[in-house]
């Protein structure tokens, strides 16, 4: 048996970059858990089919562009961002739709309605999409077009690369962290999600519009979902009407990791969850020879997550949400 | 008040009567008709795998029935959908033995499913014949019923093996596999033979995961092996290997029969070109073979997924069985049926099969073949890289 | 009067129509409907309790005669009864948001699993499996391994709650089955995602077959556990339970003791899965980690809600819709539907037959189970038999 220090040692840089690719990935679909919850208190289930639609209208998309020649006609970033742009789009309008039929009538109810309201979106969402393909395509088990930029290896160090489409995906996953920054902490809109997460009453005095500032949340989470959608295809390439399901759920573990409510937690809880899994994946079999191995890095991931709970229950970076008077 | 009451009768008597019409319909077809049954999982995850075995045995269905149908009689096909869960499977067993015209089950895609609902056909003697389970437990348990045209994890593994160090020349291999009753059994033979033979196996990791393997393949990539052996299903085993090359793996690959997918190469394109897997499906080379995916493709419009074909030879075996057992104008029991599977010689599209006196097919070949393009249209070009036939072990008393 | 003759009539008429079309689903339906309507309707109790005892103990093995698959449909409701009661007492009463309750029943399978199916052996050498007999104090003892496992998920999330509770549950379901499927090394307990076979059998008094005993034990266990939650609600521990779901603070303010309570409601609520664990395992002869997913949490908890929160008879009703819409419904009209596919029958001069394979009803379970809860949620989210205060709270305006 024995211990391979060199071994341990000589991975760990590249566990490290796989563990914050994962992180960002992760980062991106808890944005649209935590804004949600954060407006009102309630956990969106059906979010994790709603990130999954994103990647379904992206690679509608790029298949539509390749079944026209089209695909390598154009510069890689140029068809990327019209990916993106559908995929946000698709999403974001999508869980307006969601909100409006599903969440809306059940506002004022306890906590366990909506849920399961959101639970049922989310079941039947898979379905839709399943019988949309199916009729569209005859197939749902999609493979994203290979882009071969993308998947070009830049040298880091001399044992390491990384592939472009991972760099894609770490600067997208900023730049989106950065403009929702932005726009929630330095717009008028911004200023409007932020008192109707503190006090729904108090700024529907002030003269906010309520819905609106609901639904533009929604649209705003969703958007995010879309393109960690999206992002999610061009990375992995294997896309099914039933795949959002578990990196929804460890996403959401994420956002409460960091604190649900809390921007900034989303994104911290998803990098602390990415490189957790990753370690555990890397290292777990190698460090116990074997008796316990990468099968465990989801449970591990939990446990983390009870133990964190249990000595912070707030979360990492504490919860953003009202006093429950 | 009265209204309501009055409403509710009405509704009742409505759905009554609808109630009745399938009943009588179903009272009508009980002279001359024969059923063949498929269960498989047509929702959730494993859905396109379990269509394929729904689909093969329909195409099956429809261009062999002819002898029987000139006889008189009605041959239909009943699928069910077990959603891959052991209690569904054994619910709808029930159901399937309730009804008696069906005399043969083609199914199912997961041992797990298979094992308890077989159970319950053996209470009536009803004939199973898999296209896909390849546990070893299946037909171990020597159930005069129960029959299989696919091959076996404990000798589809040592295939691989044998393959890998005779032929290969490997000296070490990671072995990976997806924790399923398949992919860790066959993964498990596999380990077994290798170090039987002396090859190295520097490691043994299962893996649920469906997208990100980067974390599992850095350590494979610190570890040089020559060889990564991946034992799973090719929705899977694609991206797992296409991660890996792309990471700078620079083993050779190999895996069992369910990476046969010309789907493999639609999600790994030019990195899976090279790989070997063992299948004990001929290659689609073969004539018969092709015309089965033109007649597929013509009447379902998509390719062939995998095990169809498998579906399409156990349906072709039940209806020769059920020919050679009409008698008169009346369909035959299934003891009858079950006794005739066992003496029937087909030769189909992946090869001669005959049962052995557990159910196993007598004399399996198998195919250990190379990816040789990233075109998923040419996946039937695949090199045959070796042959072998292999008897199925005998049963252990 | 009329509801009199109309309860007697439907039910004679719906078993008679069970034996003489034993494979229409339709009619089966009506059959549960008509015990439905016997419980909801306006007869003297005496006529109402006699009319079930009939139908339960009578009519439905007579019924199972003529189609086992109604009685095996019969029985997994009555698995999933006890399952939507125990998880009624957390999430009903205590209103512990619990995602993750299938883990109880898992452990309680697995408990009689290992023991009475030759696998033990493997750990401990010989000796294995424990005769058939044993099955009787197995259930006590999947009892008890269950109501421990709930007290070790109650003692880390006592500070939690709401939804942070909901996902540490989830955590925990998806925890047990991840060791499910991987305690197979370094010691094999579990056997995997291979599962463990060949399970014993009790021995049926007066040589009754399987199907028959089985539903007659889910039956009697159903009837203790009712008996149970009823006692326990009318008890001051169920009482405390609710002030706890009210209002935690005020609750803990008059006395009562949250940590004892909490922990109480998760082993009551986890006895009954390992209860019923225990019999599944005996009755499947056959598990694996595949049967104890959260699907199977969040059905049992759409039972729970379906039926009406923290109502015995919701909870019974919820589970007997979902296990037979999962069941039967979809199932028998796609397999009406195939029938008629291959009878070659028109609609308005288009052949069912063209009808392409994705429009297979089966296939869109989810989507109905979705579409379901949605609206209930909508229009009844009390339940179709909600406890009398649930109702109350939620249909009186700016409840």
């Amino acid at each position: 048996m024995g211990m391979d220090f060199e071994l341990l040692v000589r991975i760990f840089p590249e566990v490290l970059l796989d563990g914050i690719i994962l992180g960002f990935m992760y980062a991106l679909i808890a944005l649209g858990y935590t804004m949600v919850y954060g407006v009102l208190e309630f956990i969106n289930f059906a979010h994790s089919e709603i990130f999954i639609a994103g990647a379904f209208v992206g690679v509608e998309i790029l298949l539509g562009l390749q079944a026209r020649g089209l695909l390598d006609g154009f510069p890689w970033p140029f068809i990327l961002l019209l990916a993106l742009m559908a995929g946000m789009a698709a999403s974001g309008l999508l869980a307006v739709a969601v909100e409006r039929i599903a969440y809306r009538p059940l506002r004022g109810a306890p906590r366990l309605i909506p849920l399961i309201s959101a639970i049922g979106v989310s079941f039947f969402l898979q379905d839709l999409i399943r019988l949309v393909e199916s009729l569209w395509r005859n197939a749902f088990n999609l493979v994203y077009p290979s882009i071969d930029a993308l998947n070009l290896r830049l040298e880091l160090t001399e044992t390491m690369d990384v592939s472009v489409k991972s760099l894609v995906v770490i600067v997208s996953a900023l730049l989106m962290l950065w403009a929702l920054h932005l726009i929630v902490n330095r717009t008028k809109v911004g200023t409007a999600i932020r008192a109707v997460a503190e006090d729904q009453a108090a700024a529907s005095l002030m003269g906010i519009d309520v819905n609106r500032i609901i639904s533009l949340t929604f649209l705003i989470g969703g958007a995010m979902g879309g393109a960690a959608g999206v992002l999610f295809g061009v990375q992995y390439g294997l896309i099914n009407p039933y795949s959002g399901f578990i990196p929804g759920l460890k996403a959401f573990t994420a956002a409460v990791l960091g604190g649900i409510g809390n921007i900034p937690g989303a994104m911290v809880g998803g990098l602390v969850l990415g490189l957790l899994e990753a370690f555990a994946a890397s290292y777990l079999s190698l460090l116990t020879g074997g008796a316990f191995g990468a099968e465990y890095k989801d449970i591990f991931a939990f446990s983390a997550l009870i133990l964190i709970l249990i000595f912070r229950p707030k979360g990492l970076l504490g919860e953003v949400v009202r006093e429950r008077a | 008040m009265i209204r309501h009451r009055v409403r509710l009768v009405q509704a009742l008597l409505a759905v009554l009567a609808v109630a009745l019409v399938p009943a009588s319909e179903l009272g009508a077809q009980g002279k001359g008709t024969i059923k063949i049954a498929t269960q498989s999982p047509l929702s959730g995850g494993q859905a396109a795998l379990g269509e394929g075995i729904k689909l093969g045995a329909q195409l099956a269905l429809e261009q062999l029935r002819g002898n029987l149908t000139k006889q008189g009689f009605k041959v239909e096909l009943v699928p069910f959908d077990d959603q891959a869960k052991p209690d569904v499977g054994v619910a709808n067993a029930k159901n399937i033995i309730a009804d008696k015209d069906i005399l043969v089950v083609i199914g199912h895609l997961n041992s797990g499913v298979a094992i308890p609902s077989s159970e319950v056909y053996k209470e009536v003697d009803l004939p199973m014949i898999s296209p896909a389970n390849t546990n070893e437990k299946i037909t171990d348990r020597g159930y005069p019923s129960v029959n299989r045209v696919c091959g076996r994890d404990d000798v589809q593994g040592p295939v691989g093996a044998e393959f890998a160090a005779q032929t290969l020349k490997i000296k070490s291999v990671y072995v990976v596999h997806d924790k399923t009753t398949y992919g860790q059994g066959v993964a498990e033979a596999f380990k077994a033979e290798a170090e039987k033979k002396g090859v190295k196996v520097v490691a043994f990791e299962g893996t649920e995961e469906k997208s990100n393997f980067d974390p599992i393949i850095t350590p494979i990539k610190a570890k040089n092996p020559d060889l990564v052996y991946f034992g799973g299903i090719y929705d899977q085993g694609g991206p797992f290997f296409k991660q890996a090359r792309e990471k700078g793996v620079k083993a050779k690959f190999l895996g069992p029969d369910g990476l046969d997918s010309s789907d493999l190469v639609k999600i790994g394109g030019k990195t899976l070109v090279g790989l070997y897997y063992t299948t004990a499906a001929a290659p689609s080379t073969s004539p018969q073979a092709k015309k089965f995916g033109d007649d597929f493709k013509k009447k379902f419009g998509k390719n062939p997924e995998p095990y169809a074909s498998e579906s399409y030879v156990a349906t072709a075996i039940a209806l020769k069985a059920i020919e050679s057992t009409v008698a008169g104008g009346k369909p035959p029991t299934r003891a009858t049926v079950a006794a005739a599977i066992r003496k029937v010689k087909y030769a189909g599209m992946t090869g001669t099969i005959e049962f052995d006196d557990k159910g196993d097919p007598k004399k399996a070949s198998y195919y250990v073949m190379q990816v040789t393009s990233d075109n998923p249209e040419k996946w039937g070009e695949n090199k045959e890289a070796k042959r072998l036939a292999i008897a199925a072990p005998p049963l252990k008393k | 009067m009329i509801q009199t003759l109309l309860s007697i009539g439907l039910m004679a008429a719906s078993a008679l129509g069970v034996a003489t079309f034993p494979r229409s689903v339709l009619v089966f339906l009506l059959f549960q409907g008509s015990l439905v309507f016997v419980y909801r309707a306006r007869i003297p109790e005496l006529l109402r309790w006699s009319l079930l005892v009939v139908a339960l103990l009578v009519l439905m093995p007579v019924i199972g005669y003529f189609n086992g698959y109604y009685l095996e449909v019969a029985t997994q409701v009555g698995i999933f009864v006890v399952l939507a009661l125990g998880l009624n007492i957390v999430v009903g009463l205590a209103g512990l948001l619990d995602l993750g309750y299938v883990a109880f029943f898992a452990v309680g399978a697995y408990s009689w699993a290992i023991f009475g199916s030759p696998h033990a052996n493997i750990i401990f050498g010989g000796g294995f499996p424990l005769a058939g007999g044993w099955f009787y104090p197995f259930l006590l003892i999947g009892l008890c391994t269950a109501a421990l496992t709930g007290i070790l998920l109650g003692l880390p999330v006592l500070r939690l709650h709401g939804d942070y509770l909901a996902i540490v549950t989830l955590g925990f379901g998806e925890v047990i089955r991840v060791l499910a499927n991987n305690l197979d090394k370094p010691i094999n307990l579990t056997n995997g995602p291979k599962g463990i076979t060949p399970i014993s059998r009790p021995p049926t008094p007066f040589g009754l077959p399987y199907g028959e005993y089985f539903y007659f034990l889910v039956l009697l266990l159903v009837v203790v556990v009712v008996i149970v939650n009823r006692r326990l609600e009318d008890s001051h521990i169920g009482r405390a339970w609710e002030a706890i779901r009210e209002d935690e603070l005020a609750a803990r303010a008059m006395g009562v003791p949250l940590v004892r309570m909490k922990l109480m409601a998760f082993a009551c609520g986890a006895s009954f899965a390992g209860v019923m664990g225990v019999l599944f395992s005996a009755k499947q002869v056959f598990i694996n980690p595949e049967s104890f997913t959260f699907l199977e949490s969040i059905g049992v908890l759409a039972m729970v809600i379906l039926g009406g929160m923290g109502s015995i008879p919701g909870a019974i009703l919820g589970a007997t819709v979902v296990t037979v819409l999962n069941l039967q419904v979809l199932k028998g009209f796609s397999l009406w539907l195939n029938e008629l596919k291959n009878a070659g029958v028109t609609v308005l001069g288009y052949s069912l037959a063209d009808l392409p394979t994705q429009f297979e009803p089966a296939k869109y379970e989810r989507m109905v189970f979705g579409i379901i809860l949605v609206l209930m949620m909508i229009f009844r989210p009390q339940g179709i038999f909600p406890a009398r205060r649930r109702q109350r709270e939620l249909t009186t305006p700016g409840g």
